[in-house]
């Protein structure tokens, strides 16, 4: 397998170095960075595949998630374009970038005794929040965590096929699809913890079903997945056992909780009860449930999330800044948090980016590999890195 | 004061029609006087068609009254009435008289005779009948006349080479007439030359006719017979004058300028040594124009020039839709981009159509059909 693979790199490294030679610019930034690397195969490549060991120096450069990882950590998790970009060029490259090597090093610095800290990506639209997120994720999943990962909470409050009355509470509703879908993630990507968590209360479903207490975390989810009816607040159960068990002495497991789009919890959706009266976020049980999440009276881990404008529920327009999107509600019940600007890509991310592109034979138009072609990629997308994959997908 | 005002309304107005003016109380005669117009002019034979339409004294009278009524719009106006000039009577009968009339020509207007009676022909026969010119009775005489006098012209100029040769100086390569900077006259501009309708065929006979003359290796003999009948043409660009660049306090130059397409304006100030970075209306050009064919309008004359990255782009822009708002500010750009290029640059720029200004507007509805051409769904009844 390894001597297959060989012939593959070299290749890379020399359809490279022809392009160093055209761009002058290029060459001098990149240079640089490969100097201490151990095995220079590409400039826009890093072989360091940890997120635990990537550091400043290989800012701009493309690490990639091993296949399994992306089958386990993000069975859903993933943004459309990328899920295809990933597809097509059948490996799941993600960009060392600023933000998530920021949130990366203070997640390695975490006193797992004191409260969860807050985390929260935000920035312009397409800037690539969703993958510095991922990217943090896949940091928190190679260390060993129990990832709670929440892909999109904005599918949470609206597109609801299916809406029931709680059996628990009779002033909420529950998704039971949303929740089975997500219990079936949960478990794909955290099947080693199931077994060695146990419930520590006793949960009555119907009358004849019920989790007895001190039985396996596997037997709840499962649970929830069989049950339809019942899994939404099995998510809300599962929630609350994993707040009470982490940074507990005898439990050795830590906790990060990934939500993107954040500010749909204290939006508004666009579902309607029976009545065609809407439905309010705080009646929707899933949504309930992750809002305990995000309060920070549980030690033991983090929580990561993200705003997002794109699939809110009217959102205001240009709006990108956390106190804009969250409202007053959300804001104070965020607060405190760390937030993360993701800006667009710099000069030399561009670069990276443009290269890997064309490493992959992605851009196939004569006038791409020309100065003047560069340049105008650059003034249709000011750099931007979800317009750029846009524009680079058709030239 | 009113009397002789209605007076030199009654006067512009007589072109459109007769009732209008008994209203405004012009004496009959004029009105039977005006019945013949330049319509029916056109389409009969003039030089055949009897007496003139309008005698001098009545042009003269016309003439006189015009004077008298400018002086008394400029009194109403409250202007000296000896410097009153024709845009001043515009002005003063649109503030007078606002129209919303589409079309131009229906609007009010008051001009000196000469403009609105169609030139006239002098009379064509003596007191005993009998026409004075000898081509009276072809119908055509000014038209006949001029292909006459040209191809006497070629005749001179042929038996002017006839007398080189025979003295041995003739040679083909002498100077034409330079002709690259002119035009042969429209149909419609020969029509107005010779008073006289002519038909195409006339027309094309003429043409072909002039052709014979410059075909000659010595037609420059009758170089100015020929310009006669020619119109100069001038270059666009060598026109249009281009604002010269101003200096900010740091000492990078700037352009401001303007553009407009259907019913957006944009103004955009372009500076010099910038990073290319484009601001529309405070906001980020990727975040105003969601849609890629607007930011390649806005790309397109920066890189028709090679000049992307290099100015910084400020702009406001307002009214219309994105598309027009885009192609606002193309033009704008690119009229700011002229300042900073050399006039070669510029005129090429104008060859690719970036610095005119695209004329199509939205077209009105019709009544009676649904839309601008739209009709209504037919049915039977």
């Amino acid at each position: 397998m390894a001597l297959h693979r060989m012939p593959l790199r070299l290749r890379q490294t020399v359809t490279h170095v022809r392009w160093l030679h055209t761009s002058g610019l290029g060459q001098q930034q990149e240079a640089l960075v490969v100097e201490p690397e151990p095995e220079p195969f590409s400039v826009f490549r890093t072989q360091q595949n940890d997120p635990a060991s990537q550091s400043e120096k290989h800012i701009g450069q493309f690490y990639t998630i091993p296949p399994a990882d992306i089958r386990t950590l993000f069975p859903h998790g993933l943004p459309r374009r990328y899920q295809q970009q990933v597809k097509t060029f059948t490996e799941a490259a993600v960009m060392v970038r600023q933000p998530a090597l920021e949130v990366i090093s203070y997640l390695k610095e975490t006193d797992m005794s004191k409260p969860a800290q807050r985390y929260m990506f935000y920035g312009l639209k397409g800037g690539g929040k969703t993958l510095s997120l991922c990217h943090a994720v896949h940091f928190c999943y190679t260390q060993g965590w129990l990832v709670l990962h929440i892909p999109d909470a904005h599918s949470w409050v609206k597109n609801c096929k299916e809406l029931l009355p709680s059996s628990f509470n009779a002033s909420r509703f529950d998704q039971p699809l949303q929740a089975t879908e997500w219990l079936r993630n949960f478990k794909i990507t955290n099947e080693p913890f199931l077994s060695k968590i146990k419930t520590r209360q006793r949960y009555l479903w119907t009358k004849r079903e019920l989790t007895e207490e001190g039985s396996p975390l596997g037997e709840l989810v499962d649970q929830g997945i069989n049950r339809v009816k019942s899994s939404s607040d099995v998510v809300g159960a599962l929630m609350k056992e994993l707040r009470q068990q982490s940074g507990q002495p005898g439990c050795d497991f830590h906790l990060a909780v990934a939500v993107d789009g954040v500010n749909a919890l204290w939006g508004k959706s666009s579902i309607q009860k029976e009545d065609k009266s809407e439905v309010d976020p705080d009646e929707l049980t899933l949504v309930y449930n992750l809002r305990k999440m995000m309060r920070n009276n549980w030690t033991g881990g983090a929580i990561i999330t993200t705003l997002s404008h794109t699939g809110a529920v009217y959102p205001p327009k240009l709006a990108y800044l956390p106190q804009e999107l969250l409202g007053e509600r959300g804001f104070d019940n965020m607060d405190p948090f760390i937030p993360v600007s993701v800006p667009y890509y710099s000069e030399k991310e561009f670069e990276s980016c443009f290269l890997y592109y064309m490493d992959r034979n992605w851009l196939q138009h004569p006038m791409s590999r020309t100065e003047e072609g560069k340049k105008e990629i650059i003034f249709m997308t000011d750099r931007n890195p979800s317009l750029l994959d846009r524009i680079c997908a058709f030239l | 004061m009113a009397a002789p005002c209605t007076r030199t309304l009654g006067y512009f107005l007589t072109k459109y029609g007769t009732s209008c003016s008994s209203i405004y109380g012009v004496s009959s005669q004029v009105v039977r006087r005006q019945i013949c117009t330049s319509a029916v002019m056109h389409r009969k034979n003039l030089a055949a068609a009897g007496p003139e339409k309008f005698t001098m004294e009545f042009i003269e009278k016309q003439v006189e009254e015009f004077n008298i009524g400018k002086r008394h719009l400029a009194n109403m106006m409250g202007e000296d009435p000896d410097n009153f000039t024709q845009e001043d009577i515009d002005r003063s009968i649109a503030y007078l008289f606002p129209s919303g009339l589409f079309e131009k020509k229906a609007r009010p207007l008051m001009k000196h005779p000469e403009e609105i009676f169609p030139k006239q022909r002098a009379v064509q026969w003596g007191m005993d009948g009998r026409p004075f010119h000898f081509l009276f009775y072809t119908g055509k005489q000014a038209y006949y006349t001029l292909m006459h006098d040209t191809q006497s012209k070629i005749l001179d100029v042929e038996k002017h080479q006839d007398r080189l040769r025979a003295k041995g100086l003739f040679s083909q390569d002498v100077k034409g007439i330079g002709l690259s900077t002119s035009r042969w006259l429209l149909k419609e501009e020969l029509e107005e030359l010779l008073v006289e309708p002519i038909s195409l065929q006339d027309y094309t006979r003429f043409l072909q006719l002039m052709e014979r003359l410059l075909s000659l290796p010595y037609c420059a003999m009758e170089e100015q017979f020929v310009l006669s009948y020619r119109q100069r043409l001038e270059s666009q660009s060598m026109k249009r004058t281009v604002p010269s660049l101003e200096k900010d306090e740091k000492g990078m130059a700037f352009i401001t300028s303007q553009g407009r397409r259907k019913t957006s304006n944009a103004s955009v100030v372009l500076r010099d040594g910038g990073s290319g970075s484009v601001n529309i209306n405070g906001q980020n050009y990727t975040q105003y124009f969601s849609v890629l064919q607007d930011r390649e309008q806005l790309m397109f004359p920066l890189q028709f020039m090679g000049m992307l990255g290099r100015f910084d782009v400020e702009s406001t822009v307002s009214g219309g839709g994105r598309s027009s708002q885009a192609g606002a500010l193309r033009l704008a750009i690119s009229r700011a981009l002229c300042s900073f290029l050399s006039e070669r640059d510029a005129e090429t720029m104008r060859q690719a159509g970036l610095l005119t200004p695209d004329p199509r507007v939205r077209e009105r509805k019709k009544p009676g059909q649904e839309g601008a051409r739209k009709k209504f769904t037919w049915k039977k009844r």
